[in-house]
């Protein structure tokens, strides 16, 4: 694949459980086995470069997943090399898919890291630009809508964020410094209402996803189509 | 100058400049033909650099002895990996950061695996023609920091200064003509000179052409991405001013030293 179309060129690291409904959802086994407590720092992985998928372009699905979860969030792209989590090095802002094999805290799927669920090729949506970080003053105020064969399938709302940008900064900051190009994703949500209330929204083979935040038409609009790819036949 | 069938490389800082090394007769041949002394160069990790951000995969609890140690309850039916971003690396003779109220930070000594080239769907079989060369990595770990979210968190595994590599990178032709295959290399970590961990890589769990038959399922590996391996039984607290030798036979011997956070 080639990345020089990318808007983006360094580490992308996501954040378990940032949203408000998410975590509210999740909190009744956060005392139990195998978790015992709820996580007290961000809880980050990443999304290696193989994942990568420029806007418009089709993402494989292998043949024994048969849907995945759609993961749509902004992504924050680190300017200078930031050791405080200070706002002013943040250069800009992109649209990110960050597509899941379905795995839930119930399933004890938040216990082990999620590389064989979010490390599969293509499995990161890329929006089309990078936003300069001047042009979106407000971040956290942002509401993004996914779309799937044109139909409007989650609005997400990054007000409802646990940690907001700056805090996000700070807390990750604290144990790891975000180089130049790095990414950090602001956080995923789970549907709140609706048929698919509790959960991501899901798609399969054939649809095609679009995601977009109202009113910044700066980000674009970023489109993938999901293709068959041939099974993975994992260990059980 | 003479030709020199060299297999060790490193990449070294001498007077301000980057260079491409490679050892000769206990120097460092650098890549514009000067021959200068170990401690003349400022060691960085024997990785050259990519356009995109490498993939480094570590395994947790891949030796039988030290899933015992850790309360692993069955043998595990597939590997346990996490992501680690490459800025976490440092190389040979440097010093690591230890957080000032911490009790447990510890070593792992480990065999890194480089990809030498495109690997996606590979054959457990053919999976060493895959690997460009290996290095030895310390894995540092704060356990303080664990968390059983997507355990082991980064917050443990992915700290600045916490993953020193290096300080060669050995071809896997050599490697493979002296040994067979790495699976039979002596691995020893000292503190200050006393010997604390000791094994041998032919007690991992899962080998190397496992991993990177497993990974080559769902990932497609690139040239230069990495995997560490997991680390034997014999993990001990580090302290500030700790040097930690971590070693593996026929790769080398990596030097650390352990320093207390400033802030």
């Amino acid at each position: 694949m080639s990345t020089s179309e990318l808007p983006i060129h360094g580490t992308v690291y996501g954040v378990l459980l940032n949203a408000q409904a998410e975590w509210q959802s999740a909190s009744a086994l956060m005392n139990e086995p195998p978790y015992k407590a709820p996580p007290a720092a961000p809880v980050l992985y990443i999304k290696t470069a193989n994942t990568w998928s420029a806007h418009d372009t089709a993402i494989p699905v292998p043949a024994d997943v048969p849907d995945v979860e759609i993961g749509a969030t902004l992504g924050v792209v680190m300017g200078l090399p930031n050791t405080h989590g200070e706002p002013s090095h943040v250069r800009g802002f992109v649209l990110l898919n960050d597509v899941s094999v379905p795995h839930s805290v119930q399933a004890q799927g938040f216990y082990r890291p999620p590389v064989k669920y979010k490390n599969l090729d293509g499995f990161l949506g890329v929006g089309p630009t990078l936003l300069p970080a001047a042009d979106l003053t407000q971040p956290n105020d942002l509401t993004l809508e996914v779309h799937v064969n044109g139909v409007l399938r989650q609005t997400l709302d990054l007000r409802q964020m646990r940690r907001p940008l700056n805090q996000l900064l700070t807390d990750v900051n604290d144990f790891m410094t975000l180089q130049a190009g790095d990414v950090l994703m602001l956080g995923l949500d789970i549907c709140t209402q609706g048929p698919e209330a509790g959960h991501r929204p899901h798609a399969r083979v054939g649809d095609v996803i679009e995601i977009q935040a109202p009113g910044h038409a700066g980000l674009g609009v970023m489109r993938h189509t999901l293709v068959a790819a041939p099974a993975l036949e994992m260990p059980a | 100058m003479t030709h020199h069938t060299a297999y060790q490389h490193a990449r070294v800082q001498f007077n301000g400049q980057t260079f491409d090394a490679t050892e000769q007769d206990g120097q460092l041949r650098l890549a514009n033909g000067q021959l200068v002394a170990f401690d003349q160069v400022q060691w960085l990790p024997p990785l050259a650099p990519l356009a995109r951000p490498r993939t480094v995969i570590a395994l947790g609890l891949n030796y039988a002895d030290h899933a015992k140690e850790l309360a692993f309850k069955e043998p595990p039916k597939e590997p346990l990996a996490f992501v680690k971003g490459e800025a976490s690396f440092i190389g040979h003779q440097q010093l690591t950061v230890r957080p000032a109220d911490v009790a447990y930070m510890h070593y792992e000594c480990e065999l890194a695996v480089v990809i030498g080239r495109t690997a996606r769907h590979v054959k457990k079989e053919d999976a060493y023609d895959y690997v460009r060369g290996y290095t030895v990595a310390n894995d540092y770990a704060i356990r303080d920091y664990l968390e059983n979210w997507y355990r082991p968190n980064l917050r443990v595994k992915n700290r600045d200064t916490c993953t020193p590599i290096g300080p060669w990178l050995v071809d896997a032709a050599y490697v493979h003509a002296q040994y067979g295959d790495p699976m039979n290399l002596a691995l020893q970590t000292t503190v200050n000179g006393k010997v604390t961990q000791s094994g041998n890589t032919r007690d991992m769990i899962f080998d190397v052409p496992t991993l990177i038959a497993y990974f080559s399922r769902f990932m497609t590996l690139n040239p230069g991405d990495v995997i560490l391996t997991g680390t034997p039984d014999g993990i001990v607290d580090c302290q500030p001013g700790d040097v930690i030798v971590t070693e593996i036979e026929g790769i080398g011997a990596l030097t650390n030293t352990i320093t207390l956070a400033t802030r």
